[in-house]
């Protein structure tokens, strides 16, 4: 059991007649090697919970344990955690400030006292996992094209040899073939280290053809908690949180409203040509 | 007359090292023909580095054509004494919603256009509501623009464009940082103007389900223009499409699969409801 | 969180003094400061806290704001206060081991309290009940004549209210960069002066790397909307004054007027 949340609520504004409460009373648990989507539109609080994670911001009541430990008692060591706890933060490409891209990806194994071999030998690793070109590696990053910057900075989470991996929104902002391009590379990192890996989306396409389960956020709760299949069932809630089903699945309800015998579960093409060409 | 119209054009980018010596030109457009009539919506689409967003900077004359020739209205964008006529006629609406919006308060930000235009005072608060009436922000007049939301902040920008009374709008990736709501909110935002308002609207993207309303269509592939016609011309070309690595919708996709599996589906399939009726047909016909 | 801070202090209320004019607000602001200066006896300080409680009253802001000023100050008032009480010699009026405090320096001390606070309340009034935007148009204005000497009143005006517009968005980078940055095992607080300087250097250089970024949009964004500085510009809301304004002008130079006769007519008053 790698981190659990125990009964987590997480207020801000207390003061003032603006109290917001951001997590209400989220009880969650996250066991090794899954690959979860944490799925809720802008402000639903998933931000705000995977920062709980890594003991970046701390939850006015509840708990959370990694590995058993309360990571908020006196004598946890919460750098260690971030370093267990690898958190991409959205448009993480606005974090690089080293002179060359190599020395910036230092920077996460440097701050963990590693010896200079090490912290070079990890930052090499991370720069070749996530496919940066050679030639890349000794130049400014600020030189580099957006996808080329988000796969550096997340190089400068990965060269920390993180046992979970948070990636909040990682394909904001970006083309589809980028989109596609950091969602395949976020997969096959997965497939090679075993990691858990945590994906923050507001897109249920993004996540719905990789992960093994979904969480579902809406005002700061946890709504829906299961294998995608099943919360895709769910199509009318999730509509009523400003979420989608995945377009496959929305042509799949559509033709069985219109009469058609097919089942709805179907995410991919494929799936769902199967399904059509059955009836 | 065309509402924008440019001819051969060219716009290099120079790259210049340290000491300002040239260390290369890359041509981000290459050789260009377009034209825009008065009241269209029209999309133009491509990934980054297509040369969709320079383009675009040429319609209101924030970048100067290398070679050939750009008009707004009429107008040689090249011609300086036009140059804030240009952009009064055609305003351009950007991507990051933060960094537009000059005004602290919402309804300040809107008459900063008319401001500068000169407009008298009464009269800009008659923009000032109009604008915000069109894009459906009145509520919102007094906010800060900080506490809007993403979809929020672009109408906001678009209503600043609006008050400056253009015959055009051109939106360059006005959804690219928003979410699935945010997105929906703009685009029915932009559709609205064009349908109501009749203003002329160049809509640059790289989301193809926020074309399928276009009148026409301009798909751009480093630096040219690749292919070009209606949406339904465009998405019936599948695999010309996935050669350029553009996002067809997913119910286009699996038309286009079951196409070829042997089901006589009609070519450019834009909407669910288009794909359900046409598969009703096909059942139809069958018995 | 950062992004929670509100600049300035502004008070959302409606009141006489909220709808003044920001130029006769800064100048009354202005009077009233120079009204603390020539004040010596407690005729003038009776006058110039009844003033001020008027003024309050009107404003319909709470009390409790006008004093949240007092606090970044407290330690400088205390300090003023005692230095005043043991420095100032003359007639002693208690002693004990090397400390003494004098009858004119315990007066000074209680006058120098007075008019620091006086002070601080007074022009909180000014930015509790105005804008900082507001604030901003009425000094443009009002330094106007300035243009002739070729000061670009307009243009400074005009960044300073783009900076408060932009303020609470580069907190909120800075939170968010200060947050990535711990995610990757950096460290703000720890060590000594230079190893916190040095721990600065991954939260500024992305800072300033998206304020120029920012600069680089807004230029373009400004332009677009047809921006050429200040020349042939009309205003949305312009400053006009009004009945109140000038009544206003009317009731701070009769207060100011006073003050100075205050002195005269008492020139021996004494608070103890």
């Amino acid at each position: 059991m790698a981190l659990i949340l125990d009964h987590v609520t997480y207020e801000y504004g207390s003061g003032t007649e603006l109290l917001v409460r951001a997590l209400d009373d989220v009880s969650l648990v996250i066991p090794d090697g899954q690959f979860i989507g944490l799925i809720g539109h802008t402000g639903s609080g998933k931000s705000t919970l995977v920062q709980h994670l890594n003991a970046l911001l701390v939850p006015t009541s509840g708990n959370i344990y990694y590995n058993g430990e309360d990571i908020h008692d006196k004598d946890f060591s919460r750098k260690r955690l971030r370093s267990k706890v690898g958190l991409v933060f959205q448009y993480p490409e606005h974090q690089l400030f080293e002179t060359d891209v190599f020395t910036d990806v230092c920077f996460g194994p440097k701050n963990l006292g590693l010896d200079r071999k090490e912290t070079e030998l990890r930052a090499f690793q991370a720069l070749k996992q996530v496919g940066l070109p050679d030639e890349c590696f000794y130049q400014s990053p600020f030189d580099l094209s957006g996808g080329q910057k988000r796969r550096a900075a997340i190089a400068g989470v990965l060269a920390m040899k993180p046992e979970v991996l948070i990636l909040d929104e990682p394909t904001a902002g970006l083309d589809p073939k980028g989109r596609d391009e950091i969602l395949g590379l976020v997969s096959s990192i997965r497939k090679e280290s075993g990691m858990t890996v945590i994906l923050v989306s507001h897109s249920m396409d993004d996540v719905a053809e990789y992960v093994d389960r979904i969480i579902v956020m809406s005002r700061g709760g946890i709504r829906f908690d299961d294998e995608p299949k099943k919360v895709f069932a769910h199509k009318e809630e999730l509509e009523e949180m400003g979420l989608s089903v995945p377009q496959v699945t929305d042509v799949m309800y559509a033709l069985r409203e219109a009469g058609w015998a097919v089942g709805t579960e179907a995410i991919t093409i494929e799936e769902a040509k199967q399904e059509i060409l059955k009836c | 007359m065309k509402i924008v119209k440019t001819k051969d054009l060219v716009f290099d980018y120079i790259r210049r090292d340290e000491e300002g010596n040239v260390e290369g030109i890359t041509t981000a457009v290459d050789h260009v023909d377009l034209d825009v009539e008065p009241g269209d919506f029209i999309a133009i689409l491509g990934h980054n580095g297509s040369g969709k967003s320079t383009l675009a900077k040429h319609f209101n004359a924030i970048l100067m054509p290398t070679e050939g020739a750009v008009w707004v209205d009429g107008m040689d964008t090249a011609d300086k004494d036009k140059l804030w006529e240009i952009r009064q006629r055609a305003g351009m609406v950007f991507q990051n919603p933060d960094n537009q919006i000059i005004g602290q308060v919402v309804e300040e930000d809107v008459g900063f256009g008319p401001e500068n235009m000169g407009v008298p005072t009464k009269e800009i608060w008659e923009r000032v509501k109009e604008s915000l009436k069109a894009v459906g922000m009145y509520e919102y007049r007094k906010y800060a623009p900080n506490k809007l939301s993403g979809g929020q902040k672009q109408r906001v920008s678009i209503a600043g464009v609006l008050a400056m009374h253009p015959k055009c709008i051109v939106l360059d990736e006005p959804t690219a940082m928003l979410d699935p709501g945010g997105r929906k909110e703009v685009i029915r935002a932009v559709r609205a103007l064009n349908d109501v308002e009749k203003v002329t609207i160049i809509l640059i993207t790289h989301y193809m389900e926020e074309i399928i309303h276009a009148d026409k269509v301009f798909v751009m592939d480093r630096g040219k223009v690749a292919m070009r016609g209606t949406p339904r011309e465009i998405f019936s070309q599948v695999e010309k499409l996935k050669e350029l690595r553009l996002d067809v919708p997913k119910v286009t996709l699996l038309a286009y699969e079951l196409r070829k599996s042997g089901l006589a589906l009609p070519e450019g399939i834009l909407t669910v409801k288009e794909l359900v009726e046409a598969l009703d047909r096909l059942k139809a016909g069958d018995k | 969180m950062l992004k929670d801070i509100t600049l300035g202090q502004y008070y959302q209320t409606d009141s006489v003094v909220h709808r003044l004019d920001p130029r006769v607000k800064l100048a009354a602001t202005l009077l009233y400061i120079c009204s603390l200066v020539t004040v010596k006896q407690a005729p003038g300080y009776v006058l110039a806290v009844l003033f001020l409680a008027v003024v309050i009253r009107l404003s319909h802001v709470p009390f409790r704001f006008m004093i949240r000023g007092m606090r970044s100050i407290l330690l400088l008032l205390i300090l003023t206060f005692f230095m005043n009480l043991f420095m100032i010699k003359g007639e002693v009026l208690v002693q004990f081991w090397k400390l003494s405090i004098s009858r004119e320096g315990a007066e000074m001390a209680v006058k120098m309290a007075v008019r620091l606070s006086l002070l601080i309340i007074g022009s909180s009034v000014l930015t509790l009940t105005t804008t900082p935007n507001n604030l901003m148009d009425g000094m443009e204005k009002a330094l106007k004549p300035l243009k002739k000497l070729r000061v670009p009143v307009h243009e400074i005006a005009m960044m300073m209210s783009i900076a408060l517009r932009f303020i609470p968005m580069l907190l909120e980078k800075t939170d968010r960069i200060m947050k990535a940055q711990m995610a990757r095992g950096a460290a703000f607080d720890e060590g000594n002066l230079i190893k916190k300087a040095k721990s600065m250097v991954p939260l500024l250089v992305p800072l300033l790397v998206s304020s120029f970024q920012i600069a680089g949009d807004l230029a373009m964004a400004m332009e677009n909307r047809c921006y050429r500085g200040g020349e042939g510009r009309t205003k949305m809301k312009p400053l006009q004054y009004k009945r109140r304004d000038y009544i206003t002008y009317i009731v701070v130079l009769v207060y100011f007027a006073a003050c100075i006769a205050a002195g005269r007519i008492v020139p021996f008053g004494r608070i103890f």
